[in-house]
């Protein structure tokens, strides 16, 4: 088993190449090294026994049918230096304002298309393109409002954007309650050192929502409107209109009349004037989307576009997030803003462009290769654990429309210490991880609790973080 | 608060009620039933409890015979019969489930637990532990759950909705009890006293919890006339017409909003009719008239209150 110090290929968050520990992590190491073993594992046990706790409320569907799906959560911080925040939170910043100022674009002037940027194809071709936003002026301009934006570490230290989420992303209660249980195991190291708290962000949250309301709403009606508790992230559902004070809705509790928002109330019908919806397009209006919806709000999306409600966030921000776009992101902050991308992302071959084809057929065992519009990973080709074979066969169909695929390097996703195995033991061991900073838009400008949602991958060498696939959390800790 | 959040504490309480009642209604049955030594005269008292109910005909469409073990199993275990205690008991789970953010923790962990409890009843853990004793478990169910809410909610609109279903559920439930039993109380059979009127007639009282508050209202003998104004027209006995209307006035008046002044109206209608009655009235009216107008009329309020708290429209 790789141990946690051990040098390797990947960039350890903890421990330097000569298995020094990296300055921002001497206060969790002095405690590690300072703690008799039953103190650790006894930390380790109270956090699952409280997690288990609040963990009831965490699983929803634990609850009807007693499995419990409790996502396993780490006691090892994934901590960074308030340098490389204060760096990131920029590059962050920079590429969602960018990418709410292309989805603004893309639905009024599409002025990237006639600069010659972006075909009109790749845009207006894309599933999760809405023709009917074309035209609508959503206050602010603000699209995303809430973004969830996916970082790694690769090999050489250096951040990535791995994947834009400006749909409904979701994870953030995790990140919270996170927060939460290690203040309650670790009070001496908060009060050590300078962790930049988080427990603020439902304010921010509000604090957006308030301002994406129309311009003519002095002291907005806000709702979260959730598909419903049987829905697997409910209780994130829950837990944020708790935290913000507002009311947790399903479509059944709204209707339109006179093209204007109202929640059914035992007070008479309430007026409402910014949805934080956590429901799919898809789902959102029966009359406009899909009709068998029973999720949704008849006539919504006409209020929507009359202005009359905003929706955060808006509809058809998939057109930004989605695979075949983010190879553009770069050339979006350069485009809109006049400014070079602080993060990069991934390295990616456009196999339409024919040095990129000719250097992806030569380099196939090396990268991974996928269909730009897919996803879920499905007819993926992972060039390391595939068979020449394979290969050759992914070759031919790449071959025969190779706009339509796009390769990038295998990533090797950094680690972090992680506890693995046995309770008593307290073995650590190197476990890949990612990042996920949760981006809060509105006119006035960008804002973020300081750091994210680290995912870890709990089985070793695996590069699979997603909580659905036995991915497990841990706390981010800014230092300063 | 929601619409939707109101109705389903209204429908929560209501469920609960309603199965304490089904409990009382088969307990009594069976008790009646053991009164009675003709095996066929015996299969006559499980009538009852399917008349009160109102389920004798999805009963026949399945069972051939009137008999206590079908109608046990049909009224306490069935999941297929809407009416049965155990639907009772996940129904008011369910309620309770969509609002566990307005019940307290302890609420919820009675409904729950009752439910747990109940999805593992089956005909062979009831005999088990014995008829009466599972009746007695749904009512103490019951009772501990009004209790714990007493105990622990805020006396905020949730409670209010609890309080409005638990009352609108009972007084149905008494109303349809008393119109059941209605024959064996009539001016005419109570001339004939005798034995089995005696059984009958404290049988009503004690599924309503009245029969030790009879006898310390009256000190006399038991006559249907006084049973039906105990039941009807008694202000200060809980399960009685008059003190559920009055709380379900009251509460109306509490919760009232734009579009509930015609619930609250009814309601008041209905409860100035029992405060201000007289029971030889009623039966000079005909008790069964009285009962059925007055079942109409607290459905139309349950409709009413629905209308103006769960579905409210713009005006």
């Amino acid at each position: 088993m790789a141990s946690a110090t051990q040098p390797s290929a990947f960039y350890n968050e903890m421990y330097a190449a000569d298995g020094s520990v990296r300055p921002h992590y001497a206060a969790f190491a002095n405690w590690l090294a300072n703690t008799p073993p039953e103190k650790i594992a006894q930390n380790r046990e109270a956090a699952d026994l409280l997690f288990h706790r609040v963990g009831i409320t965490f699983a929803v569907y634990g609850e009807s049918s007693g499995t419990e799906r409790l996502i396993p959560f780490d006691i090892v911080p994934h901590v960074i230096p308030a340098s490389s925040w204060d760096r990131l939170s920029a590059g962050l910043k920079q590429r969602v304002t960018a990418l709410n100022r292309f989805l603004h674009d893309v639905y009024h002037g599409q002025e990237i298309i006639k600069a010659g940027k972006l075909s009109k194809a790749l845009i207006e071709g894309n599933s999760q393109f809405r023709p009917e936003m074309v035209g609508v002026d959503v206050p602010g301009g603000i699209y995303a409002h809430i973004a969830g934006i996916d970082i790694v570490r690769d090999a050489d230290g250096e951040y990535y954007v791995l994947e834009d989420n400006l749909r409904t992303p979701s994870g953030v209660s995790y990140m919270l309650e996170n927060r939460k249980m290690m203040m309650r195991l670790f009070p001496e190291l908060f009060a050590e050192q300078s962790i930049r708290p988080v427990d603020h962000y439902p304010d921010l949250l509000l604090e957006t929502l308030r301002q994406a309301a129309p311009r003519d709403v002095d002291d907005p009606t806000i709702v979260l409107l959730t598909p419903g508790h049987y829905n697997s992230a409910y209780f994130e559902h829950a837990f944020l209109a708790q935290q913000m004070g507002i009311e947790l809705v399903e479509g059944a509790d709204l209707f339109v009349q006179d093209n204007t928002l109202f929640m059914r109330t035992t007070q008479g019908p309430q007026r409402v004037d910014v949805v934080y919806r956590r429901i799919d397009d898809d789902f959102l209006d029966p009359r406009a989307f899909r009709p068998d919806s029973m999720l949704g709000v008849p006539g919504l999306m006409s209020a929507y576009r009359a202005g009359r409600v905003t929706l955060a966030n808006a509809v058809g921000t998939g057109v930004a997030d989605d695979k075949s776009m983010y190879p553009y992101v770069p050339d979006m902050i350069r485009f809109y803003l006049g400014e070079e991308p602080i993060i990069h992302n991934v390295k990616t071959y456009l196999l339409g462009n024919p040095d990129d084809l000719a250097y992806t057929l030569a380099h196939l065992e090396e990268l991974v290769v996928k269909e730009a519009q897919g996803s879920g990973g499905y007819g993926m080709l992972v060039g390391p654990h595939s068979t020449k074979d394979e290969r050759e066969r992914y070759k031919q169909r790449v071959l025969d429309a190779p706009e339509r695929f796009i390769a990038q390097p295998t990533l090797a996703l950094s680690t972090c210490p992680t506890f693995v195995g046995k309770k008593g033991a307290n073995t650590l061991g190197a476990r890949h991880i990612d990042l996920r900073p949760y981006v809060l838009s509105s006119p006035t400008g960008v804002q973020f609790a300081p750091g994210g949602l680290t995912r870890v991958a709990m089985r070793e060498g695996s590069l699979v973080v997603n909580s659905s696939q036995g991915g497990g959390v841990k706390d981010t800790w800014i230092v300063d | 608060m929601l619409s939707r959040t109101a109705s389903n504490l209204y429908w929560m309480s209501r469920y609960v009620e309603r199965a304490e009642n089904s409990a009382r209604i088969l307990d009594v049955a069976y008790r009646m039933s053991l009164l009675t030594k003709d095996p066929s005269l015996q299969d006559q008292e499980w009538f009852a409890p399917l008349n009160i109910t109102g389920t004798l005909f999805p009963f026949s469409g399945r069972h051939d015979v009137v008999n206590a073990r079908q109608v046990l199993h049909f009224m306490a275990l069935d999941p297929d019969n809407p009416a049965s205690i155990y639907n009772c008991a996940l129904q008011a789970r369910e309620n309770a489930r969509a609002v566990r953010g307005s019940i307290t923790s302890e609420m919820w962990e009675v409904i729950n637990a009752t439910w747990l409890e109940m999805k593992n009843m089956d005909e062979d853990r009831l005999h088990a532990r014995g008829i009466s004793n599972f009746f007695d478990w749904v009512k103490e169910r019951s009772h501990l759950f009004r209790g714990v809410t007493f105990g622990t909610i805020r006396r905020d609109e949730a409670f209010h909705f609890h309080r409005l279903g638990t009352y609108v559920e009972r007084a149905d439930n008494t109303a349809r009890i008393l119109d059941v039993k209605y024959h064996v109380l009539l001016p005419s059979v109570a001339d004939v006293g005798g034995a089995v009127d005696y059984y009958q007639w404290s049988a009503v009282l004690r599924s309503v919890s009245a029969f030790e508050a009879y006898r310390k209202v009256y000190r006399d003998v038991i006559t249907p006339l006084r049973i039906a104004e105990l039941l009807i027209l008694r202000e200060d006995l809980p399960r009685s017409l008059h003190f559920c209307l009055r709380d379900v006035y009251q509460i109306l008046n509490l919760v009232r909003n734009s579009q509930s002044g015609e619930a609250t109206r009814q309601a008041g209608e209905i409860y100035s009719q029992l405060q201000f009655g007289r029971i030889s009235d009623i039966f000079a009216q005909g008790l069964h008239e009285y009962l059925t107008n007055f079942l109409h009329a607290t459905g139309r309020l349950g409709e009413e209150i629905n209308k103006s708290f769960f579905a409210p429209t713009l005006r």
